[in-house]
């Protein structure tokens, strides 16, 4: 799937539920267990997404040309949050993953039930894995 | 009235009407407002004094000779005249306009610290302490060469006297106390600790801005050197609180600020002081929220202090009752004394996601460490759900409270 396809497969199944906030948030944090816990070795400062309230410990690697996110939380919404994105991401190249345009949150309404506080977290968490992802281009394709 | 009553229970229902921010849905449901420890919310009297005074007699203070000013004036002396009768403090001039409680401190710290800390002196704070009243003085500490020291506490949430007791010696200079703790609702014995200190030589600063809305305060009684308060913590405004200081130490202690209002003569070579209470006012204060203050103070004493504390023990003892209850809750504060705040977890989830689940049902509470990080160290947890109720707070709503926490828990159990 591409980045795309995955974003309207992601909205598609939060129109089931109807934009009711609990619901939304329970589905968020069911989709966070069902995320595989990071090692502690990696749970450390230096993987550390900074700007979020929550601890979100993320990590990238390159595979074959193409980039896998791994993560973890100490709170549960935020684990699921942070799924949504490895699942739209994981398995792109470097350059989709850099020039993505992600729109899925908008039209979840997301920002309504998860407040600013974390909104901003999560804006935070997509900075930090696009960086990982320009990380990955090579040299010569890099912007200053 | 009952005989042994000496107040009248408070008709909630008609009080809660005096507070327009509750009458509304969020998220579908009737707001629960239980976050009255961060702020408490205001009723008519005090969003009318704001109208009021910026439309009808909006002037600077103090020098001007008009009267729209002379009235201005007129009414933020009255706010003076009625917080040093809240506090009971022996003179108005002992009354100074800080913006809130972090203000105060930092003002005690700054300028009182610059005064009596020396190299090798000891300032002892307390474990329950937010951390207005603690960065300020680890400034002032590492500034002047003093040391911090910390009274702990126990499982409860209770300062340790005893360990307090150990900790007190002649390098005592002096202790940061608070009246009440916003994390776990505990009150502390401030008469005691006052009384202890002082033997040592020591003196000290009591942080009401958890009590001001509960407790009778008499700084005269309690022996304090010090006591501050946030106006948004007791009904009144954001941007305004009081430090009482004992007049003999304010006397002496240098400004804080420099500025307009707090001069007595300026020249190039040399300024003077103005007298206090203006010494440490410097600029145009915020007289809006001053003035407005002053119907928040009359709102809880046409209320009584000792009715709403009846109806906020009620309210609390009720809401323990029923938290503990619920499968999987986990109570963090259980003092004996306590104001109507109670702090706990639910098994295997981060109060983040708690709270953002009794949102979705209209609940207001707060998550996270609550300013006060080496408490929860203390308990070894990252933060709290803390639930503080008002006066205007009902059993229905602590129902409903219950009634999320207990569908929380049995879908992520």
């Amino acid at each position: 799937m591409t980045i795309e396809e995955t974003q309207k497969a992601i909205i598609e199944e939060f129109s089931l539920l109807d934009g009711d906030r609990e619901m939304s948030v329970m589905y968020l944090m069911d989709l966070g267990e069902k995320l595989p816990p990071l090692a502690d070795e990696h749970k450390v400062d230096f993987n550390l997404v900074k700007g979020c309230q929550s601890k979100v410990w993320l990590i990238a690697e390159l595979k074959k040309d193409r980039v896998y996110f791994s993560a973890d939380s100490n709170t549960a919404i935020t684990k699921g949050l942070v799924s949504l994105l490895i699942r739209v991401f994981n398995g792109h190249l470097p350059e989709e993953i850099v020039s993505a345009d992600l729109f899925f949150m908008k039209d979840i309404g997301m920002d309504r039930f998860i407040g600013t506080q974390r909104s901003n977290g999560f804006a935070a968490m997509i900075q930090r894995m696009k960086q990982h992802a320009r990380s990955f281009q090579p040299q010569s394709d890099v912007k200053a | 009235m009952r005989p042994e009553a000496s107040f009248m229970e408070l008709d909630i229902l008609s009080l809660r009407k005096e507070f327009p921010v509750l009458d509304q849905a969020v998220n579908g449901h009737p707001l629960v407002y239980f976050d009255n420890a961060a702020t408490t919310q205001k009723p008519k009297s005090v969003i009318q004094s704001l109208v009021d005074y910026y439309s009808g007699y909006n002037a600077n203070i103090h020098r001007g000779i008009h009267t729209l000013a002379e009235k201005a004036t007129r009414a933020f002396e009255e706010t003076r005249e009625s917080a040093r009768q809240f506090l009971n403090a022996a003179e108005r001039e002992e009354i100074i306009f800080v913006r809130g409680v972090t203000e105060a401190v930092n003002l005690v710290a700054s300028s009182f610290g610059k005064m009596v800390l020396r190299p090798g002196d000891e300032i002892l704070v307390s474990g329950l302490e937010h951390h207005s009243n603690i960065v300020p003085w680890q400034l002032a500490a590492e500034a002047l060469g003093a040391q911090l020291q910390v009274i702990p506490v126990t499982e409860e949430g209770e300062l340790d006297l005893q360990a307090f007791e150990q900790r007190l010696s002649k390098k005592t200079r002096l202790v940061a106390v608070n009246h009440a703790s916003n994390s776990l609702g505990t009150i502390n014995p401030v008469k005691h600790i006052v009384e202890r200190a002082h033997a040592f030589g020591a003196y000290v600063l009591v942080d009401g801005a958890q009590a001001a809305a509960h407790l009778d305060i008499d700084v005269r009684d309690m022996d304090c050197d010090f006591y501050c308060l946030s106006g948004h913590k007791m009904y009144g405004p954001t941007g305004v609180g009081v430090l009482y200081g004992k007049r003999s130490l304010l006397e002496k202690m240098p400004p804080y600020q420099g500025g307009g209002e707090m001069i007595k003569e300026v020249t190039f070579e040399k300024t003077t002081f103005n007298d206090l209470p203006y010494k440490f006012e410097a600029g145009t204060p915020n007289i809006a929220d001053v003035i407005a203050l002053n119907e928040a103070i009359r709102f809880i004493q046409r209320n009584g202090k000792a009715a709403i504390r009846h109806h906020e023990n009620e309210l609390l003892g009720y809401a323990t009752t029923r938290l503990q209850k619920v499968e999987g809750v986990r109570l963090i504060g259980t003092a004996r004394e306590k104001v109507s705040v109670q702090s706990f977890l639910l098994e295997g989830m981060h109060p983040f996601d708690v709270g953002q689940l009794l949102d979705a049902r209209g609940i207001a509470v707060r998550t996270g460490h609550h300013c006060t990080q080496p408490l929860m160290d203390r308990f070894g947890i990252e933060g709290t759900v803390r639930a503080s109720f008002a006066v205007y707070n009902t059993r229905d709503e602590i129902d409903r409270m219950i009634e999320a926490l207990e569908r929380i828990s049995s879908l992520r159990r």
